[in-house]
């Protein structure tokens, strides 16, 4: 199909936006560059502008993105060029930012996308404009709660517990079933608290944000951090109400002992991007 | 939204309680960080580009967890999300679900 000589490229998609002279000069910007180091370029059609860049058809196309995806280390490669492209583009004009890997088979395949979605984007584009959003995640930390001191004497309902062969004066058995006793309360008080501290989250984060969404809770390798995360929230500010948003979740963080509240961001406003998040989670 | 709101933003902007650390700065702006000049194209050259995008201090990355949060679930899905062959139509949008899937509450991650 294409000329024997040349590598057959595909077209990956970035970001669509309206302000095509603003995304041009994302474009244009000294070192700015998408995958494998290729031209970002603008495709333009229904007054809307997809910030693109030409893609090795064999890395990039189903199979070669199927293989990568499978390989954590190369998805975070694709991962972190994505973004840092959007967020380039992001930082200059509101742009609706592209799920990962969106590849056209060429120019023309991008502006029919465009002329296909250009009612949704626009509507999507005017819900963004001026928003960024933010993460808030809420971890339930059990260590941190402490474990209460030693009781001075056996727990009032020590005789229901069914410990048995431990010494009524507190021996090695008692200390050990007072001591698990102890974890299992604060893990509990730790849980419990974390679930309240969620409500408080979304409560005042409602006086800022436009519209939340919820990301499934952070678990496994990938998760760092003390504590498991138990909800992991993302929020559409505006901009004027960025500061004391960030501030004021953080505020909240601190005032619970065995939870402790994350927030991650700006973002570009991928988790507000999709037409049914935007129109189920819109206040 | 009201004032009183605000005040308590106010309030607690005061920061009178030890605040949570903050593992992510506000993602680093391209345009106060310019990437290095692209140099001309070649095997070695990708992943050296690559590394343009990650700071050094490691508190200033964003945490991959969060990036594959919002770029596997979130961002605009185009015409219907159709998986479709290369071979046939101009749209390839990429098959994420399986990824996507495992991601989700049922399924562990590959990577957990």
């Amino acid at each position: 199909m294409s000329a024997p000589t040349r590598t057959p490229t595909l077209v990956y998609v970035y970001a669509v936006g309206r302000d095509v002279a603003a995304l041009d000069a994302v474009a244009r910007r000294s070192g700015a560059t998408g995958h494998s180091g290729a031209a970002l370029r603008v495709v333009e059609a229904q007054g809307l502008g997809a910030l693109v860049c030409d893609v090795p058809a064999d890395r990039f196309g189903e199979e070669g993105l199927k293989r990568r995806l499978d390989d954590l280390a190369a998805l975070e490669e694709l991962a972190r060029g994505h973004h840092g492209v959007v967020a380039a583009a992001f930082d200059a004009v509101t742009v609706l930012p592209m799920r990962l890997a969106c590849v056209y088979a060429d120019d023309a395949g991008v502006r029919g996308m465009l002329a296909l979605e250009a009612g949704g984007f626009s509507a999507l584009l005017d819900s963004l404009e001026g928003h960024r959003e933010f993460g808030v995640k809420v971890y339930a930390d059990p260590r941190s709660v402490g474990s209460p001191p030693p009781a001075p004497g056996p727990p009032e309902d020590a005789a229901g517990e069914g410990a048995g062969g431990a010494g009524r004066a507190g021996g090695p058995g008692m200390d050990y079933l007072r001591r698990r006793r102890a974890q299992r309360d604060g893990a509990r008080r730790a849980y419990a608290e974390a679930e309240t501290m969620v409500q408080r989250v979304v409560e005042r984060a409602s006086a800022f944000a436009a519209a939340h969404t919820r990301h499934r809770p952070q678990q496994g390798a990938l998760a760092s951090g003390p504590g498991e995360n138990v909800a992991n929230l993302a929020f559409l500010v505006p901009g004027a109400r960025q500061e004391a948003f960030t501030t004021a979740m953080e505020a909240l963080g601190a005032t619970r002992p065995g939870v402790r509240v994350e927030v991650t961001g700006p973002w570009a406003p991928y988790s507000f991007a999709t037409v049914q998040d935007g129109a189920a989670h819109g206040r | 939204m009201g004032g009183d709101e605000q005040d308590r933003a106010s309030r607690a902007d005061r920061t009178d309680f030890p605040r949570p650390q903050r593992t992510q700065r506000p993602q680093p702006q391209p345009s106060a960080t310019p990437l290095p000049p692209v140099p001309s194209r070649g095997p070695a050259y990708e992943s050296a580009y690559d590394s343009a995008y990650e700071p050094a201090p490691v508190g200033r990355q964003v945490a991959l967890i969060d990036l594959l949060d919002r770029l596997l679930n979130g961002g605009a899905v185009l015409a219907g999300d159709l998986v479709l062959s290369i071979a046939d139509v101009d749209l390839v949008h990429i098959d994420l679900r399986a990824v996507i899937r495992s991601l989700g509450p049922d399924t562990p991650s590959p990577w957990a």
